[in-house]
């Protein structure tokens, strides 16, 4: 939100320079948790620990959502900038539409197959792929201008201030934060599933059904006794 | 060195399954020829001779997906790739026999396709054909891998396209390039660096895609 | 040399392998009974190999290439011959005198008539068979044999009956049956897997 109060020094470019405080630390951000995610996915191949999975796969799912906004942020300042809600010039954004692509495969690759250390590897391998992928999408994308269009303005348009790029550097700590807070509640959240599954199974396997629909509560309590 | 008599007999497996079922050979190659005819009546006339390039690339690409979906169909039918995971070879020699075979089947249809494209569109320069050779490698390397992924999925014939087309992108990039750029040399030596990432990566993580 | 504790395996939440431990000495013949879910499949992939446990420790004092195995499907290629399978088997087992040793097994198994012919176009029994050889090949440690009789007629029973005996003392045997009877006289140990599994 700072940026939009410190941003209005530079009003006269409107919409367009207050995204671009959001869109590019929206894009970093999202270029971090796939990173975050492969090593993560790393990790999981070279120990066989199973809890890296759930991390890798909440990073890549954070990273996407990321990735998401990416691209609508920057079709908004496309819109803003230059009339149209989507321009090929971009090589980030450009870049950012073959990453979606690739990460949204990772969703349907891993929920078409059946839970387990198949899926893990799965899951683990593409994430590697997708972080190769980065640096190789940029070149690939580089080299096109030739024949695609030929670029005609340089990518980070605006120069920054002092002010700007302090008001920049807090949105992006700000959204880098709002992205681990959001990683750390999705695997908490699917941690606490994992738990409850594993203590309803514990349960039932001890002999005491329960009706279909019932919470199972965080503790056994009294009226459970064993 | 008993690695590379590994990845040998295991390519020489692939071809004289081909050779004997003769499926997928032809089908690939009735596929590629009818998609050049496809583009004819897709291009308006006017569109020049280097948008026809890049639609060379579509046809390729699109073949080889043809071909890797049933990539790793004779391991799959008899439980065979548990047999040769069981084996004490090297599992990458398992994928790099693959892509080898799936990598000669390619350069067939190729031989075939090229020809045709160049009677019916325009002719082909040799650095195009260098391209082609180039992103043959890295099709076959990550095409095959991304099939074994696939395989392990519900939706196998769905998903492989999914996977594998963002990957192939800068693959097209390179070989449309290396044909109508003035400096193809700059697209040729940017598929090379695909193929040596991707495959080292595929060589070091196949081993997982296969095991549980 | 197979050592096991606390093994377990699970895929996702299904669990397929309930915590057990297990000591198989060299030369040892274990039989493996349970019922249908109990787990028999998962624990011989884990002693195979094929599968790594979810948690607990197991250990087996062999190198890949000196492992058998014969699961619930073949491993073969359908659309090779019986010979062609072998070849390829054999190269990658790196099985020394590989045409002899062949042509030896098809011919114990009844099945060198049959050589030249795909091994889509055997019978059940002769796939099985033809599976056996494989897992034989080269001449294993240690056989892990997933209920090697389905599928067997009386004939090919009886040859897998006398080259179990023949095993029996030299090479460490584990297999599982629906008919323990069969191989009674033969085992050294029995594991009786619990029920079904949860999930």
């Amino acid at each position: 939100m700072l940026s939009f109060w410190v941003a209005p020094e530079d009003a006269d470019q409107g919409i367009s320079q207050r995204i671009f405080y959001f869109h590019v630390p929206i894009a970093l951000t999202a270029y971090a948790c796939f990173g975050w995610g492969a090593w993560k996915a790393l990790r999981l191949l070279w120990t066989r620990e199973e809890r890296y999975d759930l991390e890798s796969y909440v990073a890549v799912h954070q990273g996407t959502i990321f990735g998401a906004l990416t691209l609508a942020t920057g079709s908004i300042w496309a819109k803003a900038s230059w009339g149209h809600w989507w321009v090929w010039d971009s090589n980030q954004l450009v870049l950012f539409l073959v990453l979606f692509l690739f990460y949204s495969a990772y969703f349907m690759l891993r929920f078409s197959i059946e839970e387990g250390p198949r899926r893990a590897n799965v899951s683990a391998v593409y994430a590697l792929f997708g972080v190769a992928l980065i640096p190789v999408s940029f070149f690939a994308i580089r080299l096109a201008e030739d024949f695609i269009h030929p670029t005609t303005f340089t990518r980070e348009g605006p120069q920054m201030t002092g002010t700007m790029f302090f008001a920049f550097c807090v949105s992006w700590l700000a959204i880098s934060l709002v992205a681990y807070t959001l990683y750390r509640v999705e695997l908490l959240g699917k941690r606490l599933d994992g738990n409850l599954r594993e203590l309803r199974e514990a349960l039932s396997g001890v002999g005491l059904t329960e009706p279909p629909g019932a919470q199972v509560p965080a503790l056994p309590g009294p009226e459970r006794g064993s | 060195m008993s690695y590379f008599a590994d990845v040998a007999a295991l390519a020489r497996k692939d071809l004289r399954l081909e050779l004997r079922a003769r499926d997928t050979l032809p089908a690939m190659l009735l596929f590629v020829l009818s998609t050049l005819v496809v583009f004819h009546f897709a291009l308006p006339t006017g569109a020049d001779e280097v948008a026809a390039q890049g639609l060379l690339w579509v046809a390729l690409v699109f073949t080889a997906l043809l071909g890797l979906a049933r990539a790793w169909a004779p391991e799959r039918e008899g439980g065979a790739l548990e047999g040769l995971v069981l084996a004490p070879s090297d599992r990458s020699a398992i994928w790099l026999g693959k892509t080898a075979a799936v990598f000669v089947f390619l350069v067939l249809i190729e031989l075939v396709a090229l020809p045709a494209f160049a009677v019916f569109f325009s002719p082909i320069q040799a650095e195009g054909v260098v391209g082609v050779l180039l992103a043959n490698i890295g099709i076959c390397a990550v095409g095959t891998l991304l099939a074994a992924m696939a395989a392990a999925s519900r939706t196998r014939e769905l998903i492989l396209p999914l996977l594998f087309l963002p990957l192939a992108i800068p693959l097209v990039v390179g070989g449309v390039g290396a044909s109508v750029s003035t400096d193809p040399g700059r697209y040729l030596l940017f598929l090379g660096l695909y193929d040596a990432v991707f495959a080292i990566l595929c060589w070091a993580s196949f081993e997982y895609v296969v095991s549980e | 040399m197979i050592r096991a504790r606390g093994v377990e395996k699970r895929y996702g939440r299904r669990r397929a392998l309930r915590p057990l431990d297990l000591d198989v000495d060299r030369g040892g013949f274990l039989v493996v009974t349970g019922a249908n879910g109990s787990g028999k499949t998962t624990l011989l992939r884990l002693l195979a190999g094929l599968a790594s446990p979810t948690r607990g420790r197991l250990d087996v004092d062999l190198d890949r290439g000196r492992l058998g195995y014969l699961g619930h499907e073949p491993l073969l290629y359908r659309d090779l011959t019986a010979l062609e399978n072998l070849d390829l088997f054999g190269r990658l087992y790196r099985v020394p005198q590989r045409r002899e040793r062949i042509g030896m097994l098809l011919e114990r198994y009844g099945l060198w008539d049959g050589r030249g012919e795909r091994v889509a176009s055997y019978s059940r029994g002769m796939t099985q068979r033809l599976a056996l050889c494989r897992a034989l090949l080269h001449e294993p440690e240690l056989l892990v044999l997933d209920e090697p009789f389905t599928a067997l007629d009386a004939e090919g029973a009886e040859l897998l009956d006398r080259q179990l005996a023949e095993l029996a003392g030299t090479a460490t045997v584990v297999l599982t049956t629906h008919d323990p009877g069969r191989v009674e006289p033969l085992a050294s140990g029995r594991l009786v897997l619990p029920g079904a599994g949860a999930g």
